[in-house]
């Protein structure tokens, strides 16, 4: 049975899933943390560029991982190209300032599951999470 | 070279980022042309280089006290001076990357990068019109400036 937010139950135990949360910014990776409201989510690291998430990515195996763009070292898009390939089944959403079409299409070809425009309120970043979790 | 038109897209990317992240919306002043000089900086500074199909940079400047309310807002209890330094470039970073939604995946923006200290002296891009957009937030005044071929 799934429920409205998108919590898979039965016979009252929660499935429960991996989170990563990748942002070079370390003020938005604790909103993000702090921010999201799912029971069923344990937050497994946090990530400040693209090279340092993959190798927490082959440490935790999270089933989630929200992703910016911008960042030192590795940007998102190769990030989630790299992670797409090491498990096709991981659900990735974009979180970045980047407010252009080419960069949300180029995002989803890549394998990213949803694009979460900065700034962002607690409502709409929820609402975001509920749809990746739907789709797990 | 920068046009006055274009500014729009930096104003309504100002006025919403204090919407949305601090829940409360700043008052932004009119842009004025950047005729001498460097424009004075605040305590903290987050500049982005745009490069691409535009050049030049992008800086949001702002008192300490205008950051440690804006965190407070974030229900950040972490004041120190690196979260200040993470704020003002992450501010100046949102507002730089929202303006892709006008100027296009060629209006490139680098990662941000932060000074601090008043008397700090950014220099603003050669051959570039300059703008200063006042920003008034509860209190408080910062500055958006954008210098752009």
């Amino acid at each position: 049975m799934t429920t409205a937010n998108g919590t898979a139950s039965a016979a009252g135990t929660k499935r429960s899933f991996k989170l990563l949360i990748v942002d070079d910014s370390n003020i938005m990776r604790r909103r993000i943390e702090r921010s999201q409201q799912f029971d069923e989510l344990e937050v497994v690291g946090s990530a400040s560029n693209g090279l340092e998430a993959l190798e927490l990515f082959k440490k935790t195996d999270p089933d989630l991982v929200t992703m910016d763009i911008t960042m030192p070292h590795m940007d998102g898009i190769e990030c989630i190209q790299r992670l797409v390939e090491l498990k096709p089944e991981v659900r990735i959403l974009v979180i970045s300032a980047l407010a252009d079409k080419a960069t949300a299409v180029d995002a989803m070809e890549k394998g990213a599951n949803g694009f979460l425009h900065k700034p962002f309120t607690d409502r709409q970043l929820n609402e975001a999470i509920a749809e990746l979790i739907r789709g797990l | 070279m920068l046009q006055e038109h274009e500014l729009k897209t930096f104003v309504e990317g100002t006025t919403n980022y204090f919407e949305v992240a601090a829940q409360q919306p700043a008052t932004v002043g009119s842009p004025y042309l950047v005729t001498d000089g460097t424009p004075a900086v605040h305590d903290y500074t987050g500049i982005i280089t745009i490069t691409g199909k535009r050049e030049g940079i992008v800086y949001f400047t702002a008192p300490r006290a205008m950051l440690t309310v804006l965190l407070m807002k974030m229900q950040e209890s972490d004041f120190s001076h690196e979260n200040m330094r993470d704020l003002v470039g992450e501010v100046a970073n949102t507002i730089s990357g929202n303006a892709r939604r006008d100027f296009g995946s060629e209006f490139i923006i680098s990662v941000p990068s932060v000074v601090s200290g008043e008397k700090s002296e950014i220099p603003l891009a050669p051959g570039a019109r300059s703008f200063v957009i006042p920003i008034n937030w509860r209190s408080h005044s910062a500055k958006l400036v954008v210098s752009l071929k």
